[in-house]
């Protein structure tokens, strides 16, 4: 497969996910890369699916510290 | 079991670890269970089974990978234990569910509008914290599970895997499948909330 080969958008976006998740083996990630360069309604797609994905482990991010912090202390303390 | 080359994690050490993850934790466990509580708890019960276990930890550095793991199969249990029908209930996830996948995006993005508004985008500017929240919590379990792990907490499918104890194809499909329900759900709040934009204008797919 040559350099300027593109993998289209159908099997882009079947990867798409994955991309995101950087669970692809080097060369389709770099594949699909290389599509998204290229491709305005993938790379819009891209675009969203990430921006969802940012907001969930946002979610993660904000979250108010524990208020158990004691009881696990004493929980631990009785071990 | 411990062997005798390894030395096991100390109390003081342990301690340390669990209270440097103990917001995540607990964000996990509020999540799974839905109800503060039982997240509490749930927490406490895998700390416990946690210290326990400490002979498995491999090492310090993969303590949050394994803590997670050690939380969500304690939740997993404990929700075995709680159903009438725990086989039959748990492994509800081939069964004709969805009826195609679910995309906020293929159903809000014009591409000729692309210099001048993005619905899509602000389809995700107007949704709060508590709609993310809602949303998660009305997925199935199964579904839920596998996206606070991947989506919220950026566990790599691997250990979802080895969490889950099931092959690392069936955490791909599933969470896309999950992530399908999860847009659906989103979808759905949206409109609710009154937020979702007329389609008058729009190419649909």
């Amino acid at each position: 497969m040559s350099d300027t080969d593109d993998m289209g958008c159908e099997r882009a976006l079947t990867r798409l996910l994955e991309f995101i998740d950087r669970e692809l083996p080097d060369g389709e990630h770099d594949s699909v890369e290389r599509h998204l360069r290229t491709c305005r309604s993938c790379f819009s797609r891209l675009e969203f699916e990430s921006r969802l994905k940012q907001r969930l482990s946002a979610l993660s991010a904000e979250d108010a510290p524990s208020k158990s912090r004691d009881r696990i202390r004493d929980l631990i303390k009785g071990f | 079991m411990r062997t005798g080359a390894e030395v096991t994690i100390s109390k003081e050490a342990f301690e340390t670890q669990v209270l440097g993850i103990l917001g995540p934790l607990h964000g996990v466990a509020r999540r799974l269970t839905r109800n503060e509580t039982d997240a509490e708890d749930l927490v406490a019960e895998s700390v416990t089974r946690a210290w326990r276990a400490r002979g498995s930890l491999a090492d310090t550095g993969a303590f949050r990978g394994w803590m997670f793991r050690i939380l969500t199969n304690t939740f997993i249990s404990e929700r075995r234990k709680a159903l009438v029908r725990p086989r039959e209930e748990l492994l509800v996830d081939e069964c004709g569910e969805e009826e195609g996948a679910f995309s906020i995006f293929e159903r809000l993005h014009q591409p000729f509008l692309l210099w001048f508004s993005n619905p899509e985008q602000e389809f995700l500017d107007k949704l709060l914290r508590e709609d993310l929240d809602r949303a998660l919590a009305a997925l199935p379990e199964h579904y839920r599970v596998v996206i606070v792990l991947a989506d919220v907490e950026g566990l790599k499918y691997g250990e979802i895997a080895e969490t889950l104890d099931v092959p690392v194809g069936t955490v791909r499909s599933r969470l896309a499948r999950a992530r399908s329900a999860l847009q659906r759900m989103l979808w759905t709040v949206a409109r609710d909330h009154g937020l979702q934009p007329s389609r008058a204008a729009g190419t649909h797919r």
